[in-house]
């Protein structure tokens, strides 16, 4: 069994609630924090453990952090960022779902270290039930001293709000998260400034991930120095992975980052093995928007080398035959799968999503939708496919905020490694609409990710 | 237009913001809103939450209109709004679709000749593990069946009558 430090104590029955959370240890690290340490020794701790934003991008917290302006006499706020809208990611609902006190615990410790004294967990508007739990959470918090006013006579004082959004995936890019906190369209700022700087209201704010949030509270309780020895290499600790397509057992899990992607889809502490006794055809390791990989390069990279659940391990390559780790969206493809299709559907999602404010985005993700859509249903032409690759990378780097590359990163990869099935949709539209293509037969990715002359 | 206990909730949602930030309860108030008007927002409820908030008409407008979860049009007293983004499609939420479809006699975006029943697609709600699914009102439908779908149908029936 991996280690585990976020769901060390999943299994205990009433974790959810103060009592069964305190009685198992909870709220030590905040205690440990708040009266035996000062904030900037609590920074250092999470300088040393390593800990990368487990929302996506993978930035290192502490430095993140230490960014945050101080000017005198005005407010910083710490926003939790509870957006989670990546399609395949799923894990910042669990934790919220089962180990809210975790969660408070973190934004505890956070807030103090940052010297905010208003925090807000921004949480997407469809997981509406989720606010009464992490509500009634801040209320038993608050009954025994760990929130209000003068918090375990530290004279420290911190108020936790909860704030649902309406239905928007841009909202989780931090400048779109605090523009729909000010009761705005969910519209990205340009950047400079950072949050850091100037944030919710103009003042200095730090936008952290669920996961990273609550990861705060074992990386105090072990000591930094501890945590960075779980993993491998900058790929300190252990990552929620929520793995869902064609696999025996979708779910979330905490692994520690030190296990094979082989190991994870196919042993049965993970995921299980692919469904119904199919082949892997392909996956998506990190939430929707990262190159999806064909399933030999998805074992091993390039050069031959088993590849693992790490940062790096997962980017060996580059984009030409690595992919990301992102958000740990773990989507699985089985050999029935239709690659065409299941671009087309994350196509469709980004256009749905995308804000409208760049025009390389907002008209570029429906073009790509479109000619998706007919590739799809048997009216595509051989150009169509170099067309996509074109429109993609005439979206990628050319968008206020990541939305872009988010929407372009799935086509090109889609094209990079399986234009041998979208050619045979194009050349076999009947047997096409009946019938899927099976697995692949693999384009040369290197060939194809050789940039087109300009 | 809201009950006494609503214009309570909605004090006290403004009461989380800095003196003056009270446009930050846009969204939440408009959530409250949608729930007391039969799930969509009016002109003139939009209206109305313009002036609970003291901002202008058209500021409330702006974000109704981007936001996915307001209903700016008359929908079913239960609305099936169907996941269809890649990891629920990879688990048959296209069948499930085309099942709801059938049963109701309703296309996407179409409501049901009594009044009762919606039917939306929507893009990824974070339930990828647990596809294909819906949203009905406040909670999640996971692991869809057939089965499941007409039990779901029979059940809200039930309620409204």
């Amino acid at each position: 069994m991996g280690r585990k430090l976020l769901f060390d104590k999943a299994h205990i029955e009433g974790i959810r609630y103060y009592d069964v959370y305190r009685a198992n240890g909870g709220y030590g690290s905040a205690e440990k924090a708040l009266k035996s340490m000062s904030p900037d020794q609590v920074l250092d701790e999470v300088k040393k453990s390593g800990l990368r934003g487990r929302g996506g991008a993978g930035f290192p917290t502490g430095m993140k952090w230490s960014f945050i302006a101080k000017p005198e006499g005005v407010p910083r706020y710490l926003v939790c960022n509870a957006d989670e809208s990546e399609p395949g990611t799923f894990k910042d609902r669990y934790l919220m779902e089962f180990l809210p006190h975790l969660l408070i615990e973190g934004l505890l410790i956070s807030s103090y270290t940052l010297g905010c004294n208003s925090c807000y967990i921004y949480i997407r508007g469809e997981y509406a039930w989720i606010p009464d739990i992490l509500e009634e959470a801040i209320a038993d918090a608050k009954k025994n001293g760990w929130l209000g006013k003068n918090i375990q006579g530290t004279g420290f004082d911190l108020e936790i709000y909860v704030q649902r959004g309406a239905g928007a995936y841009i909202c989780g890019e931090e400048t779109a998260l605090i523009e729909s906190l000010e009761g705005k369209r969910g519209n990205p700022r340009i950047k400079p400034p950072f949050p850091a700087v100037k944030g919710l209201w103009d003042c200095p704010t730090v936008v952290n991930n669920v996961e990273t949030l609550a990861t705060v509270v074992p990386i105090l309780r072990i000591g930094g120095e501890e945590y960075a020895k779980y993993g491998t290499g900058k790929s300190t600790g252990t990552k929620l992975i929520s793995a869902c397509g064609n696999i025996n057992k979708p779910g979330v899990y905490e692994i520690e980052m030190n296990i094979s992607v082989e190991e994870f889809i196919y042993s049965d502490e993970y995921c299980g093995g692919i469904a119904n006794g199919k082949r892997l055809k392909a996956c998506i390791p990190g939430g929707s928007s990262v190159p999806i990989l064909p399933a030999n390069l998805l074992l091993k990279t390039a050069k031959g080398e088993p590849r693992m659940m790490t940062y790096e391990s997962l980017a060996d390559g580059g984009f030409a035959t690595g992919t990301m780790l992102g958000s740990g969206g773990f989507i699985v493809l089985d050999e029935d799968q239709c690659i065409v299709k299941n671009t087309l559907t994350f196509a469709r999602f980004y256009h749905h999503e995308s804000c409208g404010q760049c025009s390389p985005c907002r008209e570029g993700t429906g073009w790509m939708k479109r000619v998706l859509l007919n590739i799809e249903n048997g009216k595509g032409k051989m150009s169509d496919i170099d067309l996509l690759w074109d429109i993609q990378r005439k979206i990628e780097g050319n968008t206020i905020c990541p939305l872009g590359d988010a929407a372009a990163w799935p086509v090109a990869a889609a094209i990079r490694h399986f234009r041998d099935e979208f050619e045979w949709h194009v050349l076999h539209p009947e047997e096409a609409t009946k019938r899927n293509y099976g697995l692949a037969h693999y384009a040369d990715p290197l060939e194809i990710a050789a940039p087109a002359a300009v | 237009m809201f009950s006494e206990e609503k214009l309570n909730k909605v004090k006290e949602i403004i009461a989380r913001y800095p003196a003056g930030k009270q446009k930050s309860a846009l969204i939440p108030v408009l959530h409250l809103a949608q729930e007391v008007s039969g799930g969509w927002l009016s002109s003139e409820t939009m209206d109305y939450v313009a002036s609970l908030l003291q901002i202008t008409p058209i500021e409330v407008y702006e974000v109704a209109t981007f936001y996915s979860m307001f209903n700016l049009q008359p929908v079913g007293q239960y609305v099936f709004e169907v996941c269809q983004t890649g990891p629920c499609m990879l688990r048959g939420s296209d069948n499930i679709i085309d099942y709801i479809k059938k049963k109701l006699d309703i296309g996407v975006g179409q409501t049901t000749k009594d009044g009762l029943f919606t039917l939306k697609t929507v893009e990824c709600l974070g339930a990828c593990g647990y596809a294909p699914m819906m949203q009905l009102g406040k909670h999640y439908r996971e692991h869809l069946t057939p089965e499941k779908v007409d039990a779901i149908i029979e059940e809200c029936r039930s309620k409204a009558n």
